[in-house]
Formats: structure tokens, sequence, C-alpha cells
């Protein structure tokens, strides 16, 4: 069976390599090949020979960069695992989407069918109006920097920049030239082109990766988490500067990364991806104040979540009570989602729309606990509280400097304000 | 003051510079066995060798020089050698590369192909060639049945029976190091590779092969070195014409009985095996893809 299974996958594996070889010694340009079959074999056919179509390595035409990218319902299964759910994603011209997610959420898978790796189970890629679904990749045009940045280390800086121009036969003309010299400038490495990449620092050596992705003015651009490897200053200077060529250029980009605040740093709007669903695209604000479920709103940000029992429902807002006590909350409901009472909620709350109150037993108050520690988060503090009647939940809650805070072991109250409260279903995990 | 200086040196002795590696008394302590078998198997008889072939003055290496014969087969040995280690690679980069792109099962399998002939002994794979390769064994019968030749062609004890056997003998020393080589390559290279436009040759032509010239080169000088000794081989399927150093060592030292000649022999093989092996490394040390791989 495995067997089986095993010497399936290689075969389709060789007709890859077969079809990517017939499409390297095919000539590139000129009209399409005539398909030799007849109607009803022609989609087998265009599926066969589908990156030829009108496709070839581009020749540097200065309005390339940042064209759109579409995905239609792309599925991708390796046996009988679906790294990848009939996603759809939408990128518009000189936009840059970065894709969060945990690990193993489908957030590579995409960007390797993205950049003809593997091939989609289902689903379509498009780049403009071109179907790229089935090209191969060096057919693609599109740049893409490696999380290990993938360096040739045999080839020195101006080498590795110039590859891409060497593959389309103008490295060595005086535009070629200029190119690579503009992309030296851009990402302020002049002095440093004749080094080999094992002499450069691992910020260095990422400008290159940069540099090389862009200097032949690819339509799209994909960045497979290309500062996972340095550290954190360096990483938020990268961040910065790649914005700026991104801006600079208008090249449309498509950044994959775990690291949900370099996503909202960067991005124009920001994919979250969970077990190879999309679960929300949006403004990084958006997806910060109204997350569609619990995983976004728990990827996104930090958040507490409290369970809750509905009490009622009506148009706009629910009743819910806490567990362990009969105060109700009237909180607004999504229009998506329409509780019924007696069901359990997560009640979610962000750590800065929570207050921190001595108890002085007033009835008002929702919530009481234990203050259990203080930590130091730079600009503010976080106070976790623990919550006897919640079965010991921690609820942390984001302190300023200017309010005292009572001592370690101090009975509090946690206060907040019903309209930055949100409901979800308790069904839905909040732990990725 | 000096006895200060041998105390802070003895201490270093002990207690090495630095926490990642072993201190010189310990790696010298882990090698000493090594060391020891080294000097009483390898050079105290090389150096009893050499003495050896000078026993009756320079009469061995006059005699060596004087008779065609003798730098006949040498020249002869390092041709062959040349040969096999050229057909080594030749034949074993498309393997190992397989090894090295292919995943769990099927790499297990080629691996196996690779590993299990070279855990069998020399012996039976050069009978297996006899047998192959005599007057009414399978080759002969094969051509003759589909009418390619008259009469049984003689394969046997010829030059090209002894390279294809060495050869065969050989070729996992070619495999072995170049998929060691190639497996260390990250796949993200080749992938950059087509991702910046380069078609599936150009990627191998411009990345995959310059990067694994190390292992190339050390597949071959090892296959060559090999063949250069190789004893039992060419003893069995090359014939009188095709003699090698080592079956011609092996004759004067067992049936001549001119210990002093074979001495001055060995000694001479040896000197230009390593002559070769140096100026092999000399000129790779030059050599792009040697030098800038790391």
């Amino acid at each position: 069976m495995v067997d089986t299974a095993h010497f399936c996958c290689n075969k389709k594996c060789i007709v890859k390599v077969l079809q990517s070889y017939v499409a390297s010694t095919l000539p590139r340009r000129g009209p399409d090949v005539t398909c030799p079959a007849p109607a009803a074999n022609r989609t087998a056919c265009t599926r066969a020979f589908g990156h030829r179509t009108g496709l070839s390595v581009h020749r540097l035409g200065d309005k390339l960069i940042g064209k759109s990218l579409t995905l239609t319902g792309i599925s991708k299964a390796y046996g009988a695992v679906e790294a990848v759910k009939n996603t759809t994603l939408e990128i518009h011209a000189g936009e840059f989407v970065s894709i969060v997610g945990p690990s193993g959420s489908g957030k590579t898978s995409l960007l390797t069918m993205i950049a003809g790796f593997e091939h989609p189970s289902s689903g379509t890629i498009h780049i403009a109006s071109q179907d790229i679904t089935l090209a191969a990749p060096h057919l693609r045009n599109i740049g893409m920097v490696f999380q290990r940045y993938a360096l040739f280390p045999h080839m020195t800086v101006r080498e590795n920049i110039a590859f891409p121009l060497r593959m389309r036969r103008v490295s060595r003309t005086p535009d070629g030239r200029r190119r690579v010299a503009e992309m030296l400038d851009l990402v302020q490495l002049e002095g440093l082109e004749d080094r080999y990449p094992h002499q450069l620092s691992g910020g260095q050596q990422q400008r290159v990766a940069v540099a090389r992705a862009l200097v032949f003015n690819p339509p799209v651009i994909l960045m497979d988490e290309p500062l996972g490897a340095l550290d954190k200053k360096l990483r938020e200077a990268m961040q910065l500067e790649i914005k700026r060529i991104q801006e600079r250029l208008g090249a449309t980009v498509v950044y994959v990364t775990h690291d949900q605040e370099e996503a909202l740093t960067m991005s124009n709007r920001v994919a979250v991806m969970h077990r190879g669903t999309l679960q929300q695209i949006g403004a990084p604000d958006e997806l910060y104040r109204d997350p569609q479920n619990a995983f976004v709103a728990d990827f996104v940000g930090s958040i507490n979540f409290l369970p809750v029992t509905v009490v009622s429902c009506d148009e706009n807002t629910a009743v819910v009570v806490l567990r362990g006590s009969s105060a109700p909350i009237s909180v607004r409901r999504r229009a998506s989602d329409r509780p019924t009472p007696g069901q359990l909620y997560q009640l979610a709350i962000r750590p800065e729309h929570l207050e921190l109150r001595a108890t002085q037993w007033d009835c008002n108050s929702v919530i009481e606990g234990v203050l259990d520690t203080v930590v130091f988060a730079g600009a503010t503090r976080t106070a976790v509280v623990r919550i006897s009647a919640l079965g010991d939940a921690v609820v942390r809650v984001q302190v300023p400097f200017s309010q005292a805070i009572p001592e370690k072991g101090a009975l509090v109250s946690v206060e907040f304000a019903a309209d930055n409260a949100r409901l979800f279903p308790a069904e839905s995990e909040a732990q990725p | 003051m000096s006895d200060n200086k041998v105390s802070s040196w003895v201490a270093q002795f002990r207690r090495g510079q630095s926490a990642k590696a072993y201190p010189p008394a310990v790696s010298l302590l882990l090698v000493s066995p090594l060391i020891a078998l080294l000097f009483i198997g390898f050079v105290y008889p090389v150096a009893r060798l050499v003495e050896l072939s000078f026993a009756n003055g320079a009469e061995p290496y006059v005699r060596l020089v004087k008779g065609d014969l003798y730098i006949g087969v040498l020249t002869d040995t390092i041709v062959i050698s040349a040969a096999v280690a050229a057909l080594c690679l030749f034949l074993g980069y498309p393997v190992a590369l397989a090894m090295a792109r292919l995943k769990r099962r099927a790499a297990l399998l080629v691996t196996a192909c690779v590993i299990v002939p070279l855990w069998t002994s020399v012996l039976i794979r050069s009978y297996a060639w006899v047998v192959l390769l005599q007057r009414n064994g399978l080759v002969n019968d094969l051509l003759q049945t589909t009418g390619l030749s008259d009469g049984p062609l003689r394969l046997l004890y010829t030059q090209g029976a002894v390279v294809l056997a060495m050869t065969h003998v050989l070729l996992p020393f070619a495999i072995l190091p170049i998929q060691a080589t190639l497996r260390s390559l990250p796949a993200d290279l080749t992938r950059a590779a087509s991702n910046l436009g380069a078609t599936p040759i150009r990627a191998f032509v411009l990345i995959t092969l310059p990067l694994s010239l190390p292992g190339v080169f050390a597949g071959t000088l090892l296959c060559f070195v090999l063949a250069l000794g190789f004893y039992i081989t060419p003893a069995l399927v090359g014939g009188p014409g095709s003699m090698m150093m080592a079956t011609l060592i092996g004759q004067q030292t067992l049936v001549v009985l001119d210990w002093p000649f074979a001495a001055a022999l060995s000694t001479l093989l040896l000197t230009v095996s390593l002559l070769l092996v140096a100026v092999f490394r000399r000129a790779l040390a030059q050599s792009k893809g040697f030098s800038s791989a790391h």
C-alpha cells in the first residue's frame, strides 16, 4: 500500500520534471504549440502544455513590476493530509500582503504553489490575467526571497544579483549592468559586490537575496520568512527597509511569516491561515479590532477568553453571564452568529481594554480575583489576575505606570466596557 | 620565571583553550591507538621496504629503468587507473544525483544497490566477470545467438576486461563522496535558480555541478589511487598482456623471489602515487569550485 502510493508520487515527480524539461527545450517565443489532440482531449493537453500559453522568460519590460495575483479555490493534498483547503485570495497590484499562521497552517504550501515548486490539487493561480497554475517555475517570472536566502555560495554578490539577468541574457548589456548597480544602491551594498556570500553578515546576505529577487522587475515577489534568521534589532531595521523598497518600486509582495507583529507592521493587508484554511483577510487594524473568530482574535495580538453563558439575545446585542457570577453583561453580537439562550460562549477582551481596581466589594464589578504577578512589558505593565470563580483561569490586564498596583496576593476586581468585548462560540478553538 | 612558563604550558596542555574542543592531552589520548597502529602497520614496514630496495645498492632501480617492460607496466597502470577513475565519475555521478534527489524508499533501494556490492568480496565480484566474459560465457553466448558475432570473441584477459571489472568494483567509491556533497547542498539553491529563470539544465550546470565539484574530486581521486594499487581484479581478468604494477610486484615477491627488486617496484609505485595525488590536490586547490565552496 505504502509502496504504491509512494511510487505513484514519484511518477508524478518524473512527469513534472519532464514537463519542465519539455518547456525549457521548446522555443520560447512565437505562436503557441498547436494541440495535436482532438477537441475532447483538449483540456488534458492544455493542462500539460498550460505553461506554454504565451508565457516566457520576460525580457525586462519596465511595466512588469507590481501585477495582481489571484488564487481561486486552491487546494493541496499530500496523500491523506490536506495542507491547503479551498483557499481563494485576491492580491491587488502593488499591494503588500502577509500570510500569517502557526507552523503547519499551510502558508508555506501556498507560497510554494505560487512559486511553482508544487502544483495545486485543484484551483487556479493567475498573475494579472494570465493562468500560471501549471507553469514551470522558471517561466513564472516570480521573484522569491527564501527563508535561508539560498544565495549561490560560489558566486559573488554581483554575480548573484545578476543571475536572473544572465538567465534572460541581458546581464552584459548596458541596461543589465545599470540594473545591478541600481539594485546595489537600493539595498545599500555598494563596495561589497565582489565578496562571496560567506563573507557577508546575515543582514547583508538578506539584502543580496532581496536585490536578486527584485532585479528583473518581477510582477510578484514572494518572501518566505525572510527575516527569521536575524536578531530582533536587525529584523526591525530590515522590516522598514523592505517596506521602503516595496513602496518605492510599487511591487506586489506576498510575505509569509509566523510573526504576527511583523505582519501587522509591514502589510497593507494580512491573511490569517489556520489548518489549511484562510480564517480572515483584512487591514491590520481591522484584524485587531474586529477578528472574525476566536482563532484570529487569539493569534493577532494578545487576548483573554472568559467562559460565559448566553441569557438572551436580540437584534444587535446578546446578554451573557460569566460562569460563577450572576451579573448580566450586554455585548454587541456579530450579525453572522445568532446565540441561543443557555449556549456556552467565550467572551474575548484585550488586556488594554481591562482595568484593574482594588476590590471595594461593590456589586458592579464583574470579575474578582487574586493578583498573581506583575510583568514589565516596556511601555506598560501586565498584571496577571487569577480568578477562582473561573477555575483559576488567568486574566491579563494592561496597567499604565501612572496607576498604582495593589500588592501581590491582594484581592482585585477587573472591569471593562462591554463595547470592547467580542463574543465567540465556545466550540471554536482558542488555542492554535 | 621559566618555571612559571612551563607550568602554564602544562596547564594549557591539560585544559585546552576553549570548552568547544578537547584539550590537547585528551585529543592525544584518543588518537594514540591509531597513531600506534599507523606506525607499526604502515610507517615501519614502508621504511623497511625502502631500505630493502637499496640492499643491493641502486642495482634494482637501474634494472627497472633499463627494462622497457617495467616502465611500460607503470604507464599502463597509470593509464588504466585514469580510465577507471574517469569511467567511475561518468557512471557514478548520475547515480549519486538520483540517490541525493530521491526520497525515502526509492533512495534506500538505490543506496542498497550501491552498498551491497561493496560488502561483497572483491574476489567474488572479479570471478563473476570471469564467468561472464569467458569463451563460453554469458556475453559471448548472447553475441552469437543474436548474430552480432560469428565465433566466440576474446573478452577475458584483455585491458578492456580489466577496466570494466575495476570500474565495477570501484564505482561505489566514486558515488558515495559525490552523493554526500550533493546531499549537503540545500534544495533551496536549485529552487532559487529555477525561480530566477534558469531551465533545469542550466540550474544543474550553473549551480549543482560546480557546487558538487569537491565531492567529484574526492571520489575520482579515491578511485584513481585505489586503482593504482589494485591486485586481485587485474590478476584474475587481465592477461599477461595487461599486467599492472601490483600484479608485477606480486610476481616478483612470490614467483621470482627477487625481494629487493619487488621492493624497488613498490617504492616506485608509492612515489608515483604520492606525486600524482600531490599534483592533483594542488591543481584542485587552485580551481574555483574547490576553494569557494566554503
